[in-house]
Parts: C-alpha cells; sequence; structure tokens
C-alpha cells in the first residue's frame, strides 16, 4: 500500500521540479484533449508555450506577457499576505474596479490641465479608493463580525454595478456622442501610465517589482511579516506572541485592497485606456489562483504572473492560428492548475510503501 | 521605438508578402466579444463569418477570436491577427473601437471594420444596422396585439442604440393604440439568462402581455411560453423554436451580405473606408416570418410598413413628434437626421419613466 | 391586495422558482463545508450540470433524465476537486476556482452542437384543487417537480445534520477532522462522499436554469449563480433553515427591484440593480452584530488540509 508520509522539512529542490512535471502532464493530457477535438495536440502545445516566447512575432508577444502579468503580479502580492493570515479578501476584482474608476474620475476632473501632477493625483486616488473599498469588509469583520468572504464577494457585484453606472453617466466621455464609455486616458498625456508601450512597460510593471521587493522583505525580515506568518499557521500562538489580530485585518485589507485599487487605475490610464462598462475582465479572480500557484510567495507569484500570461497570450495565439475554440483554452488552463495544485504536495509529504503488517 | 519600427517593418513585409504572392487566400479575421455559442449577437457574426467561407471557399481564409474582452486584450488579439497575415478584420463590439483604430494605425496595409462605433480612419470603415426599423415593426404588431394595453420592454443598458429602439416601438404601438403603455425594465446586462427570465416574468404579472427584449437570451422567450396568453419577439436571431407562440416575430441580425460585399472589395482591390448604417433595405435587418399568431389584417399591415421602409418611402422617425420633456422635436413630415438618431439619449413624448442617467 | 403595485402573492410564487438553482447549490455547498471542505467551485459545477442536463434531456426527451445526468454529470466533476483535496492535499481555494475555469470551459465543450435547441417543456405538478385555494395555492401548490425536490432536499439536509448520526459524524469531521479520526471516522472518505453530493445538488441547480428557466443551453449561462450561492452559505451561518432564508432573501430582493422597475417606481435603476447585494451584506450585519465571532457557526476545519498522520 502506498502512502504519504509528511516530510520533516519542505523539499525545497522539488518544489522547482513539480511544477515543470505539471506543466509537462498539462501538454499530455491538453494535447489529448486538442487531439479529441480534431486539432494537431503537437502544434497547439507548441503554440501556446512556444510562439509567445521564441516564436517568428516574439518581438510583439514578450512585451504582452508583461501586460498582462502586471496586474495579476499586482494583485496578488497583496492577496497572498492576507492569505498567510488567514484574511479572506476574495472581493479584489472589486476593489480593482472601484481603483481604476476613482483615479479615473480625479485623472478626468482635472481635464485637459497638463500636468504630471494628475498622475500622481490619480494613482493616490486609485490606491485610496481601492484600500477603502476593502475596509468595508475589514471594519464590518472587526465591528460585528461579519464574514469578509461574502462581503467582499457581494462588494465585487456592487462595484461591477457602479462601473456601468459610470460609464453610462457621471465618466461619460462629453464628446462620445452619448456612448457609453469614458475619455480615453491614453490621449490625456497628463494621466498617461505608459512608459514604454512598445515594451509593453508602464508604471502598474515599476509598482509591481517595487511591491515584490517590498513584501519579499516584509515578510522575510519585518516583524509584521513574522505577526502574518504565525497568525496563518497558529492563531493561539499568534495571541501569545502579542498579535493584535485587528491592526493584521486593517493592514492585510488594505494593502491588497490598495494595490488592487493601484492596478486598476494603471490599466484604465494605459493598457485598457477607459472607463467602460465592461472594463474588468477578472484580473480580481485570476489573481486569487496565481497566488496560490506561487505558493503566497512574492518571487514564486512572480513566476506564477508569467505563466499565466503565457497561457492567455499562447492560448490567444492558438485560437488564433488553429481555430482552437476559446473554452478548450479555458480547459487546458484548468488542467495546468490542477496538475500544479495536485503535485505540490510532493514537496510537503513523501511517497512511502508500506507493506501489510502479516501476523 | 526600435521595436515599433520593427513591427512596422514587420507589417510592411508581411503587407508585400500577401500582394506578391495572388494566389494566396485573403484571409478575414473576425473579433467576438462574446463565445460563437451565445446564440444571440455574436452567435450571428459567427454566422457572417462562415457565409463568407461558404460564398469565396478557397478563396478566402477566415481566423477569429472569441469572448475577447474590451481593451488591452482587444488590442493584442487585433495585432496578432495583423501580424498572422489577415487582409480585412472585423471588430464586431462597441467597445473595440479605439483598440481597432490604435492598431489600424500600425498596419496601414491591413483594412479593418469596427460594428456599431463612430471613429473611422483610411484603413478603418465602421458599419452598424438600424435595428430600429424593425422596432417600429415590432410595434406596429404590438399596439394591434395586445388587449392589456401594457407592452414590457426588457432593456440592457441605457445607450443610444437601446433608447431608439424602444422609442421606434413605441411610436408604431402608440400609432395604432393610443391607450398603449411602456413598461421598461432595465437589466443592465446584455446576457443573463436568469435575470432576463425574472424581467420578463415581473412584466408579466405587471399585465404585460406583449415583451419585447433588447438582451439576446431566450429566457423571456420561455417565460412567455410558460405564462400563455403573451406574444414576444426573437432578437438578433431568429429564436423561431418558440414560433408561432409566444414568439410571432423577429429582428435577425444579418451581417452576412455585408461581410461578403467587404471580402470581396478587399480581394478586388476596391476597399474604401465608408461608413455604413444599412437597414431592412439590405437585408441587414431581418424580419422574421411573421406567425399565424398574427391576424391577417396585421401581418399585411406590418409586410406594407416593411416594404415601405425597405424602399425608403417612410422613415420611422417621422414628424410630427415631441421629446418626453414636452419640448418639439421633429415637425411635420421633417425626418430624423442620423446625427440625433446615433447619440440619442431622449425618449419621444408618451414613454412616462426616466432614462437612468 | 397590492403593495407599490405589486402583487405580493405572485411574487412569493415567482421567487419560489427563480430561487431553485441558488438554492439547490447552496445546500450542496453547506453539507460539503459542513464536513470542512471549502469548495469554490460551484460555479464550474453547476454549468456543467446545465450542459449535461440538457444534452441527456434532448437525447431522451426526459427532463426528468435530464436532472439525473446533470447531477451524476457534476458530481464527477467535483470528484477532480475530491482527489486533489483530499488524496493529493491541494489547496482547497485555489483548486475550486480552477474547477470553476474548467467546468467552464469543458461545458462549453460538450456543448458545441446543442446550441440554439429548444428543450421541451417540464410542466408543474398537478396538485387538483389545492391549486385553487386562495393565496395558499398559487404560493405551494403550482410549481414543477424541481421546486418540490430543492425544498426536500433542504429539510432534509437540516434533519439529517440536526437529528441523525450521519449528521453528528458530518460535523465531527468538519469542527475537528484530527479529533473526528482518532474516533476512527474515516475523514477523508466522508468528505469525498460530500464533495460529490455537492457537486450532484450543484448541478441540478444548473440544470434547472437550461432545463426550466431558460430551456436552452447557451455558454456561460450561470452567469455568477455560483458565487452567490457561496455567498448564501456564509450568509446562512452553516445552518440548512437559513440557506433557504438566504436564497428566497436574494431571489426575493433580485425579482422585487425588477418589479419595481416595472411598475414604474421612480428609484435610480442603476442603484437597484445593486440592492440585492447591499441588502444580503445588511442583512449579514444585523445578523452578526452583537454576537461573538466563534458563534457564527463556522465549521472548525474549514478549508483545512487533513493528513492523517497516525
Amino acid at each position: 500500500m502506498i502512502r504519504l508520509e509528511r516530510r520533516a522539512v519542505p523539499a525545497a529542490k522539488l518544489s522547482y521540479v513539480t511544477p515543470v512535471i505539471a506543466v509537462v502532464l498539462t501538454m499530455v493530457f491538453g494535447g489529448a484533449l486538442f487531439a479529441a477535438l480534431g486539432k494537431d495536440p503537437i502544434a497547439a502545445i507548441r503554440t501556446i508555450f512556444y510562439e509567445p516566447l521564441f516564436g517568428e512575432f516574439s518581438f510583439y508577444y514578450r512585451p504582452q506577457l508583461l501586460v498582462k502579468a502586471t496586474p495579476l503580479l499586482l494583485i496578488a502580492l497583496g492577496l497572498a499576505m492576507g492569505f498567510r493570515a488567514g484574511i479572506w479578501n476574495i472581493g479584489a476584482e472589486g476593489q480593482y474596479i472601484v481603483g481604476a474608476i476613482c483615479g479615473a474620475a480625479v485623472a478626468l476632473a482635472f481635464y485637459p490641465l497638463d500636468s504630471r501632477i494628475v498622475f500622481v493625483l490619480a494613482v493616490l486616488a486609485g490606491m485610496v479608493g481601492g484600500a477603502l473599498w476593502a475596509m468595508i469588509p475589514a471594519f464590518l469583520k472587526l465591528r460585528f463580525g461579519t464574514n469578509e468572504i461574502l462581503v467582499s464577494l457581494m462588494l465585487v457585484y456592487v462595484a461591477e454595478n457602479l462601473l456601468a453606472a459610470m460609464a453610462l453617466g457621471p465618466l461619460k466621455n462629453p464628446e462620445g456622442l452619448g456612448f457609453p464609455g469614458s475619455r480615453n486616458l491614453t490621449q490625456y498625456e497628463a494621466a498617461n501610465s505608459w512608459i514604454a508601450q512598445d515594451l509593453g512597460l508602464h508604471w502598474g510593471g515599476v509598482a509591481a517589482a517595487v511591491a515584490v521587493v517590498v513584501i519579499f522583505v516584509l515578510m522575510g525580515w519585518h516583524v509584521l511579516g513574522f505577526q502574518i506568518r504565525v497568525s496563518g499557521e497558529s492563531p493561539r500562538a499568534a495571541r501569545f506572541a502579542g498579535v493584535r489580530p485587528q491592526v493584521l485585518v486593517v493592514f492585510c485589507m488594505a494593502a491588497s485592497g490598495m494595490l488592487a485599487g493601484v492596478a486598476g487605475y494603471f490599466e484604465v490610464s494605459g493598457p485598457s485606456g477607459q472607463i467602460s462598462i465592461d472594463f474588468n475582465s477578472g484580473y480580481g479572480f485570476t489573481a486569487i489562483i496565481v497566488a496560490f500557484l506561487g505558493r503566497l510567495h512574492p518571487i514564486g507569484i512572480l513566476l506564477a504572473s508569467f505563466l499565466m500570461a503565457l497561457t492567455y497570450i499562447g492560448g490567444e495565439i492558438a485560437q488564433n492560428q488553429l481555430g482552437l475554440p476559446a473554452a478548450a483554452i479555458q480547459a487546458f488552463q484548468g488542467m495546468l492548475l490542477f496538475f500544479i495544485l495536485g503535485l505540490d504536495v510532493f514537496t510537503n509529504y513523501r511517497l512511502k510503501l508500506i507493506q501489510r503488517g502479516v501476523a | 521605438m526600435k521595436l515599433k519600427s520593427l513591427l512596422l517593418g514587420g507589417a510592411v513585409a508581411l503587407g508585400l508578402a500577401t500582394t506578391a504572392q495572388a494566389e494566396d487566400p485573403t484571409k478575414v479575421g473576425f473579433v467576438f466579444v462574446g463565445p460563437i455559442g451565445d446564440g444571440g449577437w455574436t452567435y450571428e457574426h459567427n454566422e457572417g463569418r462562415l457565409a463568407v467561407e461558404e460564398h469565396f471557399g478557397d478563396k478566402v481564409e477566415t481566423v477569429f477570436q472569441e469572448s475577447v474582452p474590451e481593451g488591452a486584450d482587444a488590442e493584442r488579439v487585433l495585432t496578432q491577427m495583423a501580424l498572422g497575415g489577415a487582409d480585412l478584420i472585423f471588430t464586431t463590439s462597441f467597445g473595440y473601437m479605439d483598440p481597432t483604430i490604435n492598431v489600424a494605425a500600425k498596419f496601414p496595409d491591413v483594412k479593418f471594420e469596427h460594428a456599431t462605433g463612430y471613429k473611422r480612419a483610411d484603413n478603418v470603415s465602421t458599419y452598424s444596422a438600424r435595428f430600429y426599423e424593425g422596432r417600429a415593426i415590432q410595434g406596429h404588431i404590438a399596439g394591434k396585439m395586445t388587449e392589456s394595453n401594457i407592452i414590457g420592454y426588457i432593456a440592457s443598458y441605457p445607450i443610444p442604440e437601446v433608447i431608439r429602439g424602444i422609442n421606434s416601438a413605441y411610436i408604431h404601438a402608440k400609432k395604432v393604440n393610443p391607450d398603449v403603455e411602456f413598461k421598461i425594465i432595465w437589466a443592465f446586462t446584455w446576457f443573463d439568462p436568469a435575470k432576463e427570465a425574472d424581467a420578463a416574468k415581473a412584466l408579466i404579472d405587471q399585465g404585460a402581455d406583449v415583451i419585447l427584449q433588447h438582451t439576446d437570451s431566450t429566457a423571456p422567450q420561455a417565460a412567455a411560453e410558460e405564462a400563455g396568453g403573451v406574444i414576444t419577439f426573437g432578437q438578433a436571431s431568429d429564436m423561431g423554436e418558440y414560433a408561432p407562440m409566444p414568439r410571432v416575430s423577429s429582428i435577425i441580425d444579418n451581417w452576412a451580405p455585408y461581410y461578403i460585399a467587404r471580402t470581396a472589395a478587399v480581394i478586388d482591390g476596391t476597399w474604401e473606408s465608408v461608413d455604413t448604417w444599412d437597414g431592412i433595405s439590405t437585408g441587414m435587418v431581418g424580419i422574421g416570418e411573421i406567425s399565424d399568431a398574427v391576424p391577417a389584417d396585421v401581418k399585411a399591415e406590418a409586410l406594407a410598413l416593411k416594404d415601405a421602409i425597405a424602399a425608403g418611402e417612410y422613415h420611422p422617425f417621422t414628424g410630427p413628434l415631441k421629446k418626453a420633456d414636452g419640448s418639439d422635436w421633429l415637425a411635420e413630415g421633417e425626418v430624423a437626421d442620423d446625427g440625433t438618431l446615433l447619440g440619442m439619449s431622449f425618449y419621444v413624448e408618451g414613454i412616462d419613466a426616466e432614462i437612468p442617467q | 391586495m397590492m403593495v407599490f403595485g405589486i402583487d405580493p402573492i405572485v411574487l412569493i410564487a415567482s421567487l419560489m422558482a427563480a430561487s431553485t438553482p441558488i438554492l439547490l447549490a447552496a445546500i450542496g455547498e453547506l453539507v460539503v463545508e459542513k464536513t470542512g471542505v471549502l469548495n469554490l467551485g460551484v460555479e464550474g459545477m453547476m454549468i456543467t450540470g446545465a450542459v449535461c442536463g440538457f444534452i441527456v434531456t434532448m437525447e431522451t426527451g426526459s427532463p426528468g433524465a435530464g436532472f439525473v445526468a446533470a447531477a451524476v454529470g457534476s458530481a464527477l466533476l467535483s470528484l477532480i476537486f475530491a482527489v486533489l483535496t483530499q488524496v493529493f492535499l491541494a489547496n482547497q481555494v485555489a483548486t475550486g476556482l480552477a474547477l470553476t475555469l474548467f467546468g467552464l470551459g469543458l461545458s462549453a465543450l460538450m456543448g458545441q452542437s446543442y446550441v440554439g435547441l429548444k428543450s421541451p417543456s417540464f410542466p408543474a405538478v398537478n396538485f387538483g384543487p389545492l391549486a385553487d385555494i386562495p393565496v395558499v395555492g398559487p404560493i405551494l401548490f403550482n410549481h414543477d417537480p424541481m421546486v418540490y425536490v430543492a425544498l426536500f432536499t433542504v429539510v432534509g439536509v437540516w434533519a439529517v445534520l440536526r437529528y441523525s448520526r450521519l449528521g453528528l459524524i458530518l460535523r465531527a469531521v468538519g469542527e475537528n477532522h484530527d479529533a473526528a479520526h482518532a474516533l476512527g471516522y474515516k475523514v477523508v472518505r466522508i468528505r469525498i462522499l460530500a464533495i460529490m453530493f455537492g457537486g450532484a445538488c450543484a448541478g441540478m441547480g444548473g440544470a434547472y436554469l437550461s432545463l426550466v428557466r431558460v430551456h436552452q443551453w447557451v455558454e456561460g449561462m450561470t452567469a455568477g449563480a455560483g458565487w452567490i450561492a457561496l455567498a448564501i452559505v456564509v450568509f446562512a451561518s452553516w445552518r440548512a433553515g437559513r440557506v433557504l432564508l438566504g436564497a428566497y432573501l436574494f431571489g426575493g430582493v433580485t425579482l422585487l427591484q425588477l418589479n419595481l422597475q416595472a411598475a414604474g417606481s421612480n428609484f435610480p435603476v442603476q442603484y437597484l440593480s445593486m440592492s440585492p447585494y447591499l441588502i444580503t451584506i445588511l442583512v449579514l450585519v444585523l445578523m452578526s452584530a452583537g454576537r461573538r465571532r466563534n458563534a457564527l457557526h463556522a465549521p472548525g476545519s474549514l478549508g483545512r488540509v487533513f493528513h492523517a498522520s497516525s
């Protein structure tokens, strides 16, 4: 009989090897799926993983990986801190939307003032907006003991309705002939977040890089990081260690809301360009997966965000060139996640063959 | 900047390559906002794509991408198609407007066609359909058929396109039935079957015996069928599976003729940037079979109205018409100009409701 | 009697049908969470149920067979989640989200050739004269069978959790899996079965959309209902009776806002459409206010990984 036995120390080497095995397994099973759909599996796999990185047009796709990974990275970094402390902010999508709305509202309020101050103020507004939206579940949790999973999730739907109302009402482009959607912020130089569009780099990328380092240091060396880790692993021990749970809830929710909110503003003033009814495209939810794929570790999340971005962009190319349905790519991404999550067990446990006891 | 020039270089090289090898099939790309299995808006655009494939056979190759979010993802998908050698790309949602313009600027040799927008360029055309013409016919049938004199309308978002449809239907219902009243529900979604079913149910509970919808699913049809004695109209696609009752007619988005014509223009080299806003006359707006549930005289009137609109003898927005706030809009015999219609953000007189702002 | 131009009896009867999908999915998820497992893949299981039910109904002509197929199909899908989280000890939150992604993709692939078809009707149960009783008749005796199946499931889950030995075991496993294991209960096996039960319920909820509400298969047709079901479980503070309350409250507020619009009220629409979510939050706050945190009845081991180390 085979059973799992906990390792005394997690196997560091395996934590690098298992994702690779997972990718290989996904290629095999995904390939079978593509073959079942009547597509050449080898070509499909090659298109998804190779084409964006080294293919004919990789000069275009590589920067696009950065564009796609940036918001995922920013949001997932913030969420991961809370998750490690056992604080479940599932509503990053809402904070992302509200951050975008607040930032865009501030930027558009100054239109057409030509000063980079506008950008700074808008970024701040995005941070504050996202953080405040996240403070609603945090406050309700602390004051009334209300579950933050539910409140933050409900607030996503509230935010989506708010977004539609803004795109159709207050933020509607006055020169847009009555059509929904705000002015294009990339055409408003003072609010534009692009640094080098051809490199896929906007200020969100810079912010994400800074956030990786700050959170890495915070989690590893700062007392707050210590408290977060202790709280997540053993709430009882945390209390003895003098951790005040209220402080952690406020900090983790505010930090994750702020990062999601600012990601929203960078997106709306860069890659996306404008507030529209369907501005959000699920980054807030995908970031939850990215956070876990990256094992809630800043460096892991950095890698995971690019892996997710790769499957998105490679998947698009496969749709385009091979006529694979979008649904097949979704199923493929699901498989990849299954394998990565499932194989993770071997870093903490080992397989052991047990002889059935013979009397 | 080096990358940009490289990108442009690549595009130019590809452009040259495609013109040099004339026997290569013309590549036509389609970008869809929903899944092709949505049974509504995207489904009909995809039908248009399939018609192009069938019409041209080996001479044309089509590529498409479904469920593309508006914004950054759209821009990437468009670039990808252009890099992949597409000669003509249809972008089939309003939200693709800026991405289309941006990508078109980088690929001057590729032709773009953007649906329902208003920004054009040398290589960007726009096209849209005068669905309000179909709404006029629906309004006429609805006004004649209603017994409760209450007509329910499931609207999506308060944008000009939707408001235009409500006004057109109302004007023509009122014309044949002065007692008619419109009850409007804004669903704030294009597609959410459960919510659409609930909205239809709410309208029926409020006494409506005609349901018009500007959302894509068949859920309102199912709700009407269940309630009984309520008539509906198919939206985007024919929804003929609900005929003859509750579905008595429909507006069908028929993009195929336009897609075929524009593809032919690219093949011939006669493509030019144009603004197309077609209706019943060219078949872009199709009127689905009027079922036997409609009395023969009403059916005849509806068909006559359809013919008059198709022939250009009658415009659904013909004065005298006032706005809901009581101010004058169109004088006797005056016809609305396209500019006002495109940006329409007011109800006509008689609709007792507020447009959400 | 009319309130704001709305007939309350009609409204209540409508909301019983409208709430059935989220009610079924929520009651299934409740059982899953009672055993200490958090499965965020409800949306994926619902949509899979919607397509499985539709396909089988179209092939056999029987909606009843469709609902069975939906339950089986989604239970099989949930087995992926069960194996990953219970055998491979994967993180439940992430695996659940992945399950949703996978389910959305898989269902779309399965349903490709069924787009645009219409499923046969699913008539109401005939209660004879009972349906004509004023007030009670239209509310209680004029629905299709699945409305009653959903209600009986809620009552059954409530009774089992409260009064039976099985319920005791389920709760024990959810409260403290180590202790339950020490008592000799098969924690992993019990959880896997609970997850499959949750999958089956979610599947039937999804099929209710495709077979009863819409009579059609459309990609992504659950449009977020699975997330609402998840929220309702938390809202109900893990009690079966309150799941019913939560589902009806949510369904009711949604219907009420649409009815208010139809009745021509002048509330700003865009804020009305937020109201179901805001009111859910408000009620939750009222319910949790003044109570100690651990009185919220969250199962003690919810979301935690179990590994039998002995």
